[in-house]
């Protein structure tokens, strides 16, 4: 539902941005296993055009016949928006279920049925300031365009990759090269240090003086980010993921309970309001209930 | 090309493709993928009297040809949908089909006259909501209740905009449900609502949706909502009907009109193809040419017709037609 500016926790955002998604069919150009992932380049120009960092595609899986209905969605990266050829996209597929299966099994010159760049990118600084980006398993991929951007203004930049295991790490060739300082932990040691991503994060904040931190993967991750940039005050942006059926704002599905400027906590859709968010501002602990003092709630037949 | 002006009651539609309630917002975001205006009209999802949540999340899962949805009806209240969602959608033009649900008489009641100063094409009455005063009882589902929200509604909303009663597939005998809504002033029918359904997560072994049960859409429903508008054009031949339920293709949407609707909602299909509606009016209009039909208005119910009347409707091209 599209709702009152005033209602919107972030008021910026109600309105629709000014180069909105687009339909595409993209020709596979490119697939490229990194463990237990396949990377696809897919050849996407109108795509390409609008991207910023942080914004992710929706995919129709399965074929004109498909049984299933819903699009998949995946994070961007790795987007030329093309001079001579056409713009191509990238995007890593974890398999998941029998879409992010179908999807691994395309070969070169398949053809996609796209919608993007969709959702809200990264917000960035308008100047150079020093910044921790957090990866967890794939949620990596959006970070490199990220930190591309950053560090094209003159940031000082840092990046924790983790994942489970180390075939469940990604990215961490292409951020090295990027950035030179990225730091790398396991769940079980099986590559660079046993840990997780919040471990070494507090020294990384110290070290480098970071004024913010962006991270993307796992919720729990998330939330465990934001804690600890929290307690350094200073702002950690993070892209979530939550089911999603129509990725375009139309079905509100995709909800997360999101605290807003005025103080009032709303189910926000995380498809056009995110997958951006301020980690602070994010119910972390409530998603997944319909807490008492949600906006509408009431309206619910809870008590207040 | 075959003529595909149609009507709703007194309202003219210069198409049969409408978008469906819930899966379109109030339009905005699909203006970013076609032009609004280019539809027969925008049913907008359906609006109470106040502010609410929805349920807690998860609230999908895909199933197989269909999903099932347990939304809850989040939505901003009808004092917000009045003063930012309803102009947004009539400045672009688009004719403006406005959905209401309420938990008891009153509310429904309430929001008709909310309604009743504001440029509305059409009011579709969700009546697929518990009703507060009866056990929950969805009023859809009893032919009583479901008439006297109607007959309120139709009291109260502008005498010049039609009233729409949208019924649910969860019920022994849908004729008696159109029947009863039909006695009580409805100018007119949407069906069918999602039908009542299930899923069980393998990984935490619990209910899928956070609301333990949702509602399924999608072309897995088609069957059973075709049969529902047969079912309700032979109850009510004369009502005006919208039909809708996992139409995909402008195949689909012909089948509708055959059975007996008017006009079609297209609804999760947009889920998969934020342009189907467009593209399902350019198949519907090719479908239509290549089966030999002057208008939509002669597709409309041609399915229930004799021989004779379709030989007149068709003329020269009814040889062409199986019996
Ligand atoms: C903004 C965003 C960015 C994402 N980026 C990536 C990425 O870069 N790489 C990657 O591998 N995966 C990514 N995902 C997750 C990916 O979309 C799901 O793993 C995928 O949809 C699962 O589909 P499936 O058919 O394999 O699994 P199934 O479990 O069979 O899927 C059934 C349904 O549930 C939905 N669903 C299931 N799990 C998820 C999930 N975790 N997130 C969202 N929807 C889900 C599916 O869309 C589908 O409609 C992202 C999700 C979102 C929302
Ligand atoms: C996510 C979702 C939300 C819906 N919300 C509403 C709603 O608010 N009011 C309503 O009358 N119907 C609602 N519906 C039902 C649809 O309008 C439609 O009747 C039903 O989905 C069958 O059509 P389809 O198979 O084309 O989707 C919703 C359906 C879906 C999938
Ligand atoms: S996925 Fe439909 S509103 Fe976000």
């Amino acid at each position: 539902m599209t709702q009152a500016s005033s209602d919107q926790p972030m008021a910026s955002e109600t309105d629709l941005p000014a180069s909105g998604p687009v339909q595409e069919v993209g020709e596979i150009f490119d697939v490229t296993r990194f463990g237990d992932y396949t990377q696809l380049t897919v050849v996407a120009p109108g795509v390409a055009r609008a991207f910023q960092p942080g914004q992710f595609v929706a995919v129709a899986v399965g074929g004109s016949q498909t049984s299933m209905l819903l699009r998949r969605s995946f994070a961007l990266y790795g987007v030329k928006p093309g001079s001579e050829f056409a713009g191509t996209i990238q995007f890593v597929v974890a398999v998941h279920g029998p879409g992010t299966g179908w999807l691994a099994a395309q070969r070169i010159g398949a053809r996609l049925d796209l919608v993007g760049p969709l959702g809200v990118p990264f917000p960035i600084p308008r100047e150079a300031v020093p910044a921790v980006l957090v990866g967890g398993g794939y949620g990596t991929a959006p970070l490199l365009p990220l930190a591309e951007r950053l560090i094209a203004l003159g940031s000082e930049v840092e990046m924790i990759v983790g994942a489970s295991r180390a075939h469940r790490l990604f990215g961490e060739l292409q951020a090295k090269r990027l950035i030179g300082k990225v730091t790398v932990t396991t769940d079980d040691g099986s590559a660079g240090q046993l840990g997780q991503v919040t471990d070494p994060l507090p020294s990384a904040i110290e070290r480098l003086g970071a004024e913010i931190v962006y991270a993307c993967g796992p919720m729990g991750m998330l939330a465990a980010v934001g804690e600890v940039a929290r307690a350094h005050a200073i702002p950690a942006q993070v892209a979530v993921e939550e089911a999603m059926a129509c990725g375009i704002g139309v079905c509100m599905t995709c909800v997360l309970p999101v605290r807003g400027g005025d103080g009032v906590s709303r189910f926000v859709r995380s498809c056009v309001e995110g997958p951006v968010f301020e980690a602070g501002r994010v119910r972390w602990a409530d998603v997944g209930t319909l807490p008492a003092d949600l906006h509408g709630a009431d309206g619910m037949g809870v008590a207040r | 090309m075959a003529d595909l002006r149609t009507s709703l009651g007194r309202l003219r539609l210069p198409n049969p493709v409408l978008t469906a309630s819930g899966c379109a917002a109030a339009g905005k975001e699909l203006s970013q993928f076609f032009d609004l205006t280019e539809l027969g009209g925008i049913v907008t999802k359906s609006i109470m009297l106040r502010a609410r949540s929805g349920r807690p999340t998860p609230r999908m899962a895909e199933t197989p040809s269909g999903m099932l949805n347990s939304i809850g009806l989040q939505g901003p209240g009808i004092d917000s949908f009045l003063a930012h969602d309803l102009p947004w959608l009539r400045g672009t033009g688009a004719r403006a089909v406005v959905s209401i649900a309420g938990g008891h008489t009153d509310e429904y009641v309430a929001l008709a006259k909310r309604l009743y100063n504001h440029p509305v094409d059409l009011i579709e009455v969700n009546i697929s909501c518990p009703n507060v005063e009866n056990r929950g009882q969805v009023f859809a589902c009893d032919p009583i209740a479901a008439g006297r929200v109607i007959s309120a509604v139709r009291r109260a909303a502008h005498p010049n905009v039609g009233v729409f009663a949208k019924l649910s597939p969860d019920v022994t005998d849908i004729g008696v449900i159109a029947r009863a809504v039909t006695d009580a002033g409805a100018d007119g029918i949407s069906l069918i609502n999602t039908l009542l359904g299930m899923e069980i997560d393998l990984d935490t072994l619990r209910p899928a949706l956070g609301g333990v049960t949702g509602g399924l859409s999608g072309p897995a429903v088609r069957p059973v909502a075709l049969r529902c508008v047969w079912q309700v054009h032979q109850a009510v031949p004369h009502l005006p009907l919208l039909g809708m339920g996992g139409i995909m293709t402008g195949q689909d949407a012909l089948r509708f009109l055959l059975a007996g609707a008017s006009a079609v909602s297209v609804g999760t299909a947009v889920f998969h193809d934020p342009t189907a509606p467009i593209r399902i009016l350019r198949e519907l209009e090719a479908e239509l040419d290549a089966c030999g039909f002057a208008s939509v208005t002669d597709a409309i119910g041609f399915a229930h017709k004799s021989e004779e009347q379709r030989a007149a409707l068709l003329g020269g091209a009814s040889q062409s037609v199986p019996a």
